[in-house]
């Protein structure tokens, strides 16, 4: 298929109808809404299901409902809104119900701005609503990517029986990429006869089947919650996904950045090869898991001074970093916030300031 | 070799749009690509400004403050983006709203007095193209046939305006490679 030139936005709305997702709620906030405006006129044209919650905390519990089902179903939003969904996330991760979100963040705290920011890492990673759980975060760094981790989100979602999350950033959303869909990205529906609630008319082929979160008795919540972990202990072993750049030779720093910040520090690490200034990449592709492995190695290399986490918030994944880094080398932050994002000449000036 | 071009006016005026066709052009011809809005919290009448960067690799950066070339279609965003353009770069300035010059002796200035043309042609909402076309054909960032293409499909839903943009892509070009 020929390339087209579309939204972050809207290709992510396309890419989850090439997934089999034919059931998306949502409700407005920039700078995300174009997903809504896309799906609301595409999605009736293959007889899927647009629906406007009237809250975030309403479309959160549209969205497990319609899991509960074993439907394919993805809700977007922004950082605001997805704090109001936080606790349906949290019941979709204790139900175990395969569900995509979307986060295409914004700046914070609170109504914060609509400018781009990574202010959600640690809702995103750490678990924004109550309990024990954590949901496999991926981050693109343009549409293309975006495209392909949606589509990679609903098979993902349901082989954990989770919700899953692309954390974007506004300028993801906003920006406008040649984009394909790769068809060999589609995986059919798997089987959830096992647990979903599918109907009275299913029940005489399968046991009735109860989705819920509330395990009373302190010893069975326990194996629940050890399930779970074993499921996130096999998402680290399977599920890490980064981007090495320029890592092969010598390098006097490490950056480890994502999302649009990774691609400011590709110009910048670019930029300072020209003048004979080596710096090495490692661009997380998904944020939970964490690639601690990667970082470990490369920061281990003997040429390696430094490492920094480059990022659009205030001090967040260098957290992840300097767990992963384990002491080897200083670990340090460098990020602007608030819908400001560094310029490669500001990532430049402080990674040499660092050597 | 990466280039990059800011189009700036007033919201309504088509710069997301006239953006848009330059790097629909640079798509077809094999070119990577990136647009890039600015999305404040905008209205009718407020300023817009939209940058399209155009590369023959992967693109990094999404933040350009120094592009190659300026669109200006107002005097305000001609005030604000004329000292940040690369040295050898094209200011385009649409003289119909923009009655002052850029105060660089280091770019080449493009005069064009789009929206005159365009009320010429029959309607002011054509200057827009007016000014990517005559800005494509100085800059040569883009295959102007490519583009003319791209005009003609972006269109294709509203047939009746296609004649309108083609002479309004025309007396751009004239202009442009004069």
């Amino acid at each position: 298929m020929a390339k087209v030139l579309m939204k972050g936005n809207e290709a992510i709305g396309e890419a989850a109808i090439r997934a089999g997702c034919l059931n998306y709620f949502a409700y407005p906030i920039t700078p995300q809404s174009e997903v809504a405006e896309y799906l609301a006129k595409r999605l009736p044209e293959v007889n899927g299901v647009f629906l406007q919650g009237e809250s975030e905390v309403a479309v959160g519990y549209m969205i497990f409902g319609a899991a509960a089902c074993g439907e394919r179903v993805m809700t977007t939003s922004s950082s605001p809104g997805v704090s109001l969904m936080s606790e349906a996330i949290s019941y979709i991760a204790g139900a175990r119900c395969p569900a995509v979100f979307v986060n295409i963040v914004r700046g914070g705290p609170g109504l914060g701005g609509i400018l781009p920011s990574q202010g959600d890492y640690f809702q995103a990673t750490k678990g924004g609503g109550h309990g024990d759980y954590h949901m496999l975060v991926m981050a693109p760094d343009g549409v293309q990517e975006a495209v392909e981790m949606t589509m990679r989100a609903f098979p993902l979602a349901e082989k954990y029986r989770g919700p899953v999350m692309i954390m974007g950033d506004g300028l993801i959303g906003q920006m406008m990429e040649p984009v394909e869909f790769p068809d060999n990205l589609y995986t059919p529906p798997t089987n959830k006869d096992e647990w979903a609630t599918t109907g009275m008319d299913r029940r005489n082929s399968r046991k009735k089947n109860i989705v819920k979160s509330l395990y009373l008795d302190p010893a069975i919540l326990n194996s629940h919650n050890m399930l779970l972990k074993s499921q996130y202990d096999q998402m680290k072993r399977e599920e890490v996904r980064f981007e090495p750049y320029n890592i092969d030779g010598e390098y006097k720093a490490l950056v480890v950045s994502y999302g649009t910040m990774s691609r400011v520090c590709k110009t910048a690490i670019d930029n300072m090869k020209t003048e004979g200034f080596e710096v090495a990449m490692i661009r997380p592709q998904t944020l939970f898991p964490f690639p601690e492995k990667a970082i470990h190695e490369a920061a281990a290399k003997e040429s390696c001074q430094c490492v920094v986490s480059i990022e659009m918030s205030m001090g967040q994944m260098v957290e992840d970093v300097d767990r992963s880094v384990k002491g080897q080398k200083p670990v340090t932050w460098f990020g602007q916030c608030g819908g400001e994002v560094p310029t490669p000449e500001a990532v430049m000036e402080h990674v040499r300031s660092l050597v | 070799m990466q280039k990059e071009v800011m189009f700036a006016g007033f919201g309504g005026q088509g710069i997301l749009l006239s953006a848009k066709l330059l790097a629909h052009a640079a798509m077809k011809q094999g070119f990577q690509v990136m647009w890039i809005p600015s999305y404040g919290p905008e209205m009718r009448g407020g300023t817009a400004y939209c940058t399209v960067v155009v590369s023959d690799r992967l693109i990094g950066s999404p933040i350009i403050k120094n592009p190659s070339h300026l669109v200006a279609m107002n005097r305000p965003s001609l005030e604000k983006f004329a000292s940040v353009v690369k040295p050898d770069g094209v200011v385009l300035i649409n003289s119909s709203l923009i009655p002052v010059r850029s105060g660089r002796e280091d770019v080449q200035e493009l005069i064009v007095p789009a929206n005159e043309i365009a009320v010429g042609l029959g309607s002011v909402k054509c200057a827009n193209i007016v000014a990517v076309s005559a800005f494509a054909a100085r800059s040569g960032m883009v295959d102007v046939d490519i583009l003319r293409e791209c005009v003609k499909s972006e269109f294709a839903s509203k047939a009746k305006l296609i004649p309108l943009n083609m002479d309004a892509f025309d007396q751009g070009l004239k202009i442009g490679m004069s």
